[in-house]
């Protein structure tokens, strides 16, 4: 366990060091992330001219959604981007066979290896935001620590799936571009499922759980949803993660007996 | 230290004809055939050997190496490797190897290859004062110094090499698996990695497995060759033994007092080449003496030497006209 420690802080300090080489990237993602999130504090204010509800939700709590949209998008940014995406690279370059000659869980190599800080803006961004919210709506400060877990079980279901879709790499080298599919779904996260028509909803919780990325932990923040529910997110997002940890095996039984 | 008792493999590849036609018909229908890529390879390799692995393009040594560190399941057969069984590829049989591969890296580009090193180090659990000794004693052998704090993507090819070979043996392996370590090397840059590994051969009674196009790292290094054609293991014994077996001649070179004809030499052997007074001969092994005897009998000799055909030579011959089959 310190020995995965270290190797991530050193995996971290190094890729860190890597990306403050290009600075100028730091500009360029803290205005996307100014635009993206002035572009949808507008759309829901539009949302909310003339009243005060929509499907249930107040603007302040449709703003909450926002900014756990805003968060999962920085570490999604910070992680999942930088490392999910490189690992069509080991499959094509053949420099995944050094990874597996580690003495170290491969999924852990590849999904840690880098990180990349021009997430931070959304970071800041969806963090502030969120501290806003709960003030705002004068929720007890336990409201933050129900906001840290749910947002964590969320993160593990966006890591699960996503993994899961970048490691279809090592059959087809040609799909890499599907992990955007995934990006452009969890767009609906930003705002509240309530926000679709029903048949959407249907489908951005369960074939695609974009719901249990944004709108349940909102929902468990506000006290909106109970254990019960909960209990679900935690049951998906650890389910979801096993899923991926087999899934992975999988791959590399293919990958190992099929490669020359 | 390496065993592998009639190590297999076979690939079910597509069978896909060229040409639009023949995309279409694959889509529809397809056909695959299956490759032996390795045919019942068996071989004991003992703890510090240092064993050449050879074979044209295609042949099979990649997919034997792969079958050694793990990478790929063997279809049959058994390989064991320091104790291990390599596919399982559990922790305690990785610290004990390594693999090096010439046209791939694992350093990281962008990168001082100092940094590549610390990762390496806390992967394979080495503490930073003995991290810090082994770096110093492994770039000294390399003759490499502020290369290791220059982003990798700077540094020559050779430098790069150097670099690479650092990292795949930070964590002192027992076995290291080469492949194509001087691959594109200049000459210099050649000779100080297989200097290299000759020295870590002998301070770590290293087990190395090593192939190249190169027959100047092969002579350099190795005792003992593996040629491998077509899947098969179709020698193996020491480099000397090589000509005994598909090379029973020798070349003799004689110079005459005076100009030789053609014809003239026609019955001593068979001719390479005449120039002025000089002759190069090809003499079967069992026939040399003889003829020997013969030229210095028959013909004023001033000089004459008997060599044994080049090895790269006699190697290409063997791949080419498949005297194994």
């Amino acid at each position: 366990m310190t020995r995965y420690l270290r190797t991530l802080r050193r995996f971290w300090s190094a890729s860190f060091s890597a990306e403050m080489e290009y600075r100028a990237n730091f500009v360029v993602a803290t205005v996307v992330s100014v635009l993206n999130l002035v572009g949808g504090v507008f759309t829901i204010w539009l949302f909310f001219t003339g009243r005060d509800d929509l499907g249930g939700w107040s603007m302040t709590q449709a703003l909450l959604v926002m900014g756990i949209f805003t968060l999962l998008s920085g570490v999604s940014d910070a992680l999942l981007v930088p490392n999910l995406s490189r690992i069509v690279h080991f499959v094509q370059q053949g420099t995944l066979d050094y990874v597996l000659l580690k003495p170290i869980d491969s999924q852990y190599y590849l999904s840690t290896r880098n990180l990349s800080p021009w997430g931070l803006p959304n970071i800041l961004f969806g963090l502030g935001v969120i501290s806003y919210c709960v003030v705002k709506l004068d929720l007890p400060p336990s409201a933050f620590g129900i906001a840290a877990l749910a947002v964590a079980l969320a993160m593990a279901v966006v890591y699960s799936l996503w993994f899961m879709l970048a490691s279809i790499t090592i059959w087809f080298v040609k799909v890499y571009n599907v992990t955007h599919v995934l990006q452009s779904f969890m767009e609906a996260g930003k705002y509240p499922m309530s926000a679709f028509p029903h048949a959407y909803r249907v489908v951005l919780t369960f074939v695609i759980p974009v719901a249990f990325m944004t709108t349940v932990p909102a929902q468990l923040i506000l006290g909106k949803a109970g254990g019960d529910w909960f209990a679900i997110a935690a049951m998906l997002a650890v389910g979801l993660f096993i899923v991926s940890r087999l899934w992975w095996r999988f791959a590399l039984r293919f990958y190992t007996s099929a490669s020359s | 230290m390496i065993e592998a008792d009639n190590l297999s493999k076979s690939y079910r590849v597509a069978d896909k004809q060229p040409g639009l036609m023949g995309t279409l018909r694959h889509f529809f229908r397809r056909k695959h055939k299956t490759v032996e890529a390795v045919k019942s390879v068996s071989f004991n390799i003992e703890p510090g050997e240092v064993v050449g692995f050879l074979g044209p393009n295609g042949a099979g040594k990649t997919t034997a190496l792969k079958m050694l560190t793990g990478l790929i399941h063997p279809t049959d057969g058994s390989v064991s490797v320091a104790g291990h069984r390599p596919f399982a590829r559990k922790a305690a049989f990785l610290k004990q190897i390594t693999l090096v591969m010439g046209q791939k890296q694992q350093l990281l580009w962008d990168l001082p290859a100092s940094e590549s090193l610390r990762i390496n180090a806390a992967i394979y659990d080495i503490d930073d004062t003995e991290a810090k000794r082994r770096i110093d004693t492994l770039a000294e052998m390399l003759s490499l110094d502020e290369e290791l704090t220059k982003p990798v993507r700077k540094l020559s090819l050779g430098e790069r090499m150097k670099c690479e070979l650092l990292a795949a043996l930070l964590h002192n392996p027992k076995v290291l698996f080469l492949d194509e370590p001087t691959l594109g090397l200049d000459v210099n840059a050649q000779a100080t990695v297989r200097q290299f590994l000759r020295d870590y051969n002998k301070e770590h009674e290293a087990t190395v497995l090593l192939t190249s196009h190169y027959m100047a790292d092969i002579t350099a290094l190795c005792e003992r060759v593996m040629l491998i054609h077509k899947g098969s293991l179709i020698y193996d014994g020491s480099l000397d033994g090589i000509l005994n077996q598909f090379a029973p001649y020798r070349e003799v070179k004689v110079e005459l007092a005076e100009p030789i004809t053609n014809g003239q030499m026609d019955t001593y052997g068979e001719v390479q080449s005449i120039d002025g007074r000089v002759a190069r001969l090809i003499v079967q092994r069992d026939a040399l003496t003889r003829t020997v005897d013969r030229l210095l009998a028959e013909r004023d000799v001033c000089d004459m030497t008997v060599t044994d055909p080049p090895i790269e030579e006699v190697i290409g011959r063997v791949f080419t006209d498949g005297v194994a089959d």
